[in-house]
């Protein structure tokens, strides 16, 4: 792909010489720019995350220290080795969570798709006003209806409420429609197949793509999610990363040590996801997000 | 309904079929989506009053009408949190949203070099969690481990500071544009290749430059993903939270109630008063969808009124 643009890119450039060439280098050094803002502060935190806490203060921001291993060492030693167990919470938290949430999605988003029944007008209208609605008035009566059934505080209570994610149902209806064909759909009944396996293997194949974006959405919702585990949780045992670290900061108010832990806690916890993210990218199905309003 | 499933048992299997494969949304939206605005409403018009009077009166909680409403409205610093959220947003939303356009215009421009580059560079910030973006720019912000206050420092400068009255608006709204413009950018990029080139292909002949293309055909095209956006960043808007709550240790300019969340999260743990966190809640989540119906409305008039 690159490739082809790239070469496509050179053959214009002979002709942009005579048609005037400052456009496209005003839209390139604006882009760049662009890229600049974004990627300085995520170089900025590597580079801190090397410093002693003496360096943070006192060196240039982008100079890098020679702390980086002493700061990991500090960081997997701090309160027995919590640090590690709120990253596997948060993979816990978004990973589960993500994944039943989209199957939930996928499944809901058939049902409205392919199949006439009364009442799903009804239904998909409740659908629509949930993903207006705003996730403030949820939460404190969440933390006192889950803590009434005595899951207030367990993982539980962070994992259950983002198993339910209107917009990714709508997304999955949208997706169903487009990519699932009736013809299909028939013919595997006729051949006498139950409604469950025609989902497994066929439905569930064929909205993949979309799925996969329903998936990464949730995905980066629920990491970054600090809201409800916020509310919900007290055992910093159970935290996902965002939580530690912030009650990292809230301790590490007037003590520099505790600044470079955040620091290198931020670091690492920002690594791996950016990594997902990169890798991720091409199944990403932006058109479907684009699309959502028409449908 | 019986055309859906052919002959052999169109009955109870034909019906029950969308039903099971919709249960587990149903159950989920009914428990933690129903229930709770339910309880949350009936809460607000909950409370304690005193009965019996004199020093051994009873505390009992009875209906209370709208006593909540009338003081979360009343409540000066309920009020501040929504005017100072208000403002935020009227920074940070048109500033996302503009530059999600520049940039999605810009990558869609031809003969562009390093767009895979850009894009992604610009997109990368939407993994990054709020709470760590908000950790990455305060301590850029912070005079001891900011490179600006350096920069300043080594010019001769005194320090600046990003935690002012003014200052610290545009502060909070750059976090904000920082998470959001890559996503949004995205979103707008994406609608823009949905476009056939043929729409412009004529235009061009015809001798119209590249920016008279992107005002007058592309902009208006890609108007409904525009709305979306737009949609989805006012509703994040208005519950801001986790941005000043972080940056809170940092900075005595952001108070404990500084934005409405705050506010509703102090009543309900600190104050134990879930009636008047219920009606707080309440009032902001009656505004936000207020203001998105409105949105959609007005908006979905103009870019969609041709066509239905």
């Amino acid at each position: 792909m690159t490739a082809v643009t790239s070469t496509g890119d050179r053959q214009f450039s002979h002709r942009r010489r005579t048609k005037g060439p400052r456009r496209p280098r005003l839209a390139l050094t604006v882009l760049l720019l662009g890229a600049l803002y974004c990627l300085t502060p995520v170089a900025w935190v590597v580079i801190a995350s090397s410093k002693t806490s003496r360096e943070l203060f006192t060196t240039f921001s982008f100079a890098p220290g020679s702390g980086l291993l002493d700061n990991l060492a500090a960081l997997g030693a701090y309160g027995g080795g919590q640090f590690w167990k709120w990253g596997l919470n948060s993979l816990l938290y978004a990973g589960l969570g993500a994944v039943l949430s989209t199957l939930v999605s996928a499944m809901a988003g058939y049902a409205l798709a392919k199949f006439r029944f009364r009442g799903r007008q009804v239904l998909f209208s409740a659908i629509l006003a949930g993903v207006l609605i705003p996730g403030i008035v949820l939460a404190v009566p969440q933390y006192l209806l889950l803590a009434s059934v005595g899951l207030a505080g367990t993982h539980w209570s962070v994992l259950l409420p983002v198993i339910i994610n209107p917009f990714g149902i709508f997304l999955c209806r949208v997706f169903a429609v487009a990519s699932v064909p009736e013809s299909t759909l028939e013919a595997a009944r006729l051949d006498g197949a139950g409604e469950l396996r025609i989902f497994t293997t066929i439905v569930l194949p064929m909205m993949m793509q979309g799925l996969v974006t329903v998936f990464l959405l949730q995905f980066v919702g629920i990491w970054n999610n600090f809201l409800l585990p916020f509310i919900m949780l007290s055992d910093q045992d159970k935290y996902p990363i965002t939580l530690g670290l912030y009650t990292f900061l809230g301790k590490g108010a007037g003590d520099g040590d505790l600044y470079s832990l955040v620091i290198t806690g931020s670091a690492v916890a920002v690594i791996p996801l950016i990594i997902l993210v990169l890798v991720l990218q091409r199944f990403w199905r932006a058109d479907l997000l684009a699309g959502g309003l028409k449908g | 309904m019986p055309a859906t499933s052919s002959g052999r048992r169109p009955g109870l299997r034909a019906v029950a079929t969308p039903w099971l494969f919709a249960s587990p949304a149903i159950v989920l939206f009914t428990l933690f989506l129903i229930i709770p605005i339910g309880y949350a409403i009936y809460l607000s018009f909950r409370g304690f009053r005193v009965e019996g009077g004199g020093a051994f009166g009873r505390r009992v909680e009875t209906f209370v009408g709208f006593d909540h409403y009338a003081a979360a409205l009343g409540d000066p610093e309920y009020v501040a949190g929504l005017g100072r959220v208000l403002l935020y947003g009227a920074i940070s939303i048109p500033s996302v949203l503009g530059l999600a356009l520049l940039f999605a215009l810009l990558l869609d421009t031809p003969r562009v070099r390093a767009r895979g580059f850009s894009r992604t560079a610009i997109f990368l910030p939407y993994a990054v969690p709020g709470v760590i973006a908000s950790l990455l720019w305060g301590f850029l912000y912070l005079p001891s481990t900011s490179p600006v206050t350096y920069l300043a420092r080594q010019l001769g400068a005194g320090p600046l500071d990003f935690f002012g009255f003014p200052a610290l608006y545009f502060s909070l709204a750059n976090i904000a544009l920082w998470s959001g413009v890559g996503f949004n950018m995205i979103i707008i990029f994406t609608s823009l290749r949905a476009i056939p080139t043929s729409v412009y292909e004529a235009a061009r002949i015809d001798g119209a430059t590249e920016l008279q293309i992107a005002l007058r055909i592309k902009i208006p095209l890609v108007a409904p993903a525009l709305v979306l956006t737009g949609l989805f960043s006012v509703i994040g808007t208005l519950q801001l939270y986790s941005e000043p709550a972080t940056l809170r240790p940092m900075t005595t300019t952001i108070s404990s109630t500084w934005v409405p969340l705050m506010k509703i999260y102090q009543e309900a743990f600190t104050n134990d008063n879930l009636g008047g966190a219920a009606a707080a809640s309440v009032v902001l989540a009656v505004g936000i969808l207020a203001i998105s119906l409105l949105l959609l409305r007005f908006f979905q008039r103009r870019t969609f009124g041709d066509h239905t």
